[in-house]
């Protein structure tokens, strides 16, 4: 009867834990919602700021922009990364270190430093580019280097990669093989989480793009809630959700390549 | 440094088997910074054979056999595989299987993939590659785990399935790196056993590296013990451990005990017995006699020269200590039904009974 009891302790410490956590998280985005959808001087309600961010162009070539930009963000970060840390393990482990020191640095220096900096080299970007928001990218891969490095490296830490790549090298494969067919399917979980931090830590960023004076969802949102607090809040809470639903269908993503390989 | 070499094939039984392929590493020297790994290493193998490279760990033997793999290059030397140079031949064009030390199974995939991964790079048909798997899994005795992954399997039954792996392809030359030294004691033995089997149903040439001496004498047709980047002696196991080339294979190769001697001639006297010299003996004068523990005889008859220090049971035999009346030690190593009535500080007889000595300077 002990254990019961003990169990029953437990099981209420535990659902107790979890309201409090999600009353914690879940009551901000609550009260976000309730104020977005809110009809001004009434008790009724309203979706016009949530109809604001589709009907007004300047929030919805916003919200195309971010999203472009978390997405031109991850797949230049996943070409130069995910070759460039599977080339170090295998063939110069020497340059190990360097290649780490080099994607950490942007996690010392300040963004508002970054931006200083990168100003200049943008007058060059926009003068060769043009001045679409999408010049970004170049910024934001420096950005998100270190969460990808650390998450990517993290993967690779917890597979041989050496000795898988030379047992599948013995067998006959090429270094490209070796990298798709072998070391890919081994990192894919790290993958997805430094695409999944990447697209999320674009999706949310304001300075780069506010010095640089470009219009993304981060930047026009916070211009807006000085304007129009209803529709400011309701975009932010639709970035986030975007975020969630992303983080949704990368794990669902993942899951099923686990599921299917079990087959 | 001479080494002592008996040629491939003369232990009679290698040669026979005449599906594998020769094997030749010419002159082979690698450094690392100011490390000699290989320092001039020349081997021949025999079509078929399998060659052990036996060594402390640092004497460069795994180093040899990457070499071999391509997957660490020579400084110096050349590597030819049925006469063909290969030294410049990138790793994934040699065609040769290995197993590896560290469990090298690729995870994601079922053993069936494994197994098939080569077949799939040299473009067999799915029916061809099934059949074969399914015939490499019954040769190692895993039919029933193709659809296992590599982490449900024990660390025996990995190495077999690498082992399978490494064969599917009908490699020239098959490799073996330190494949038993992450198992447990039984399970290396009965992996062992069956490395040896297979190789000598499939007949290819091998090249099997470990530090473990007893794996080396119970599969190999011949045994290279090597030394700081070279080989010091090359032999069938029953020369190898019976005629010792040097000090440090008498040493590493087995147990030894160090008992003054005196040569005379091409004979040494040891312990008041005449036996013939071993080549690679001091010429003249006094030196130490290396003899193996069951070359010593110990008996309560004749007249006592020892007293019984201790007596270990290892099973089937015995390991009995005896201190000899000028002081020093020698080991015997005795059936235990021979020793049962020997009581510690019992007076007893000890002699010598080799065929032949080797005697290095004192």
């Amino acid at each position: 009867m002990r254990s019961t009891g003990g169990g029953l302790a437990w099981r209420t410490t535990r659902v107790v834990a979890l309201a409090l956590f999600a009353v914690y998280f879940f009551l901000p985005l609550l009260a976000m919602l309730d104020f977005s959808t809110r009809q001004l001087g009434t008790t009724g309600r309203t979706l016009d700021s949530w109809a604001n961010l589709v009907t007004d162009p300047t929030i919805s070539s916003s919200i195309v922009t971010s999203v472009l930009l978390a997405v031109l963000t991850t797949v230049l970060m996943l070409v130069l990364l995910v070759p460039t840390m599977i080339w170090v393990r295998l063939r110069v482990p020497q340059a190990g270190t360097l290649v780490e020191f080099l994607c950490l640095l942007p996690l010392t220096i300040p963004p508002l430093v970054i931006v200083v900096g990168i100003s200049n080299v943008y007058a060059w970007v926009t003068y060769l580019l043009g001045d679409s928001a999408l010049t970004l990218t170049f910024a934001y891969v420096v950005l998100v280097l270190p969460y990808a490095y650390r998450a990517l490296d993290a993967a690779l830490a917890s597979v041989n990669v050496v000795t898988l790549a030379e047992a599948a090298r013995s067998l006959g494969a090429g270094w490209t093989t070796v990298i798709v067919r072998i070391v890919l399917p081994n990192i894919w979980g790290g993958v997805l989480s430094a695409a999944y931090v990447s697209a999320a830590l674009v999706l949310g960023e304001y300075t780069f793009a506010s010095l640089l004076n470009f219009s993304t969802l981060p930047t026009v949102l916070g211009l807006l809630s000085k304007s129009d607090a209803r529709t400011g809040v309701a975009g932010a809470l639709a970035a986030l959700l975007l975020a969630t639903v992303l983080l949704l269908l990368l794990s669902a993503f993942a899951r099923r390549r686990r599921t299917t390989k079990g087959a | 440094m001479t080494v002592t070499e008996t040629t491939p094939g003369s232990s009679g039984e290698p040669g026979s088997r005449s599906t594998g392929t020769p094997v030749s590493l010419v002159g082979l020297r690698r450094t690392y910074g100011s490390q000699h790994a290989l320092d001039g290493l020349s081997l021949e193998i025999a079509p078929g054979e399998m060659v052990v490279l036996l060594g402390p760990s640092g004497c460069g033997k795994t180093t040899a056999l990457r070499i071999l793999a391509g997957l660490d290059r020579a400084d110096e030397g050349r590597v030819l595989v049925g006469g063909r140079d290969m030294t410049r031949v990138p790793a994934n064009k040699r065609d040769m299987g290995m197993v590896f030390q560290a469990y090298s199974l690729f995870p994601h995939m079922t053993v069936r993939d494994n197994v098939a991964f080569g077949l799939q790079l040299r473009g067999h048909d799915r029916e061809r590659r099934l059949r074969r798997c399914r015939e490499m899994l019954d040769l190692v005795g895993l039919s029933a785990f193709e659809d296992r992954y590599a982490h449900q399997l024990s660390g025996g039954q990995q190495q077999r399935v690498a082992l399978a792996r490494a064969l599917a392809v009908e490699p020239s030359v098959l490799l073996l790196d330190e494949p038993l030294s992450a198992l447990d004691a039984k399970v290396r033995v009965q992996l062992r056993d069956e490395i040896r089997r297979v190789q000598l149903d499939v007949g290819t040439t091998t090249l099997f590296v470990t530090h473990d001496q007893e794996e080396a004498l119970a599969v190999a047709d011949r045994v290279g013990v090597m030394r700081e980047g070279r080989l010091d002696q090359i032999a069938p196991p029953v020369e190898l451990y019976a005629r010792p080339a040097t000090r440090f294979v008498a040493e590493f190769v087995g147990l030894s005990n160090r008992l003054g001697a005196r040569v005379e001639g091409r004979d040494a006297l040891v312990l008041g017995r005449r036996l013939p010299l071993l080549d690679g003996s001091v010429s003249s004068g006094a030196g130490q006699a290396l003899v193996r523990p069951e070359a010593v005889t110990v008996s309560e008859s004749g007249e006592p020269n020892a007293r019984v220090v201790s007596v270990a049971f290892l099973g089937p035999f015995s390991r009995v200590q005896c201190r000899l009346d000028d002081g020093q030690v020698v080991v015997a190593q005795l059936p235990s039904a021979a020793v049962d009535r020997l009581g510690q500080d019992a007076p007893v007889r000890v002699d010598v009974d080799a065929e032949a000595v080797l005697v290095v300077p004192d």
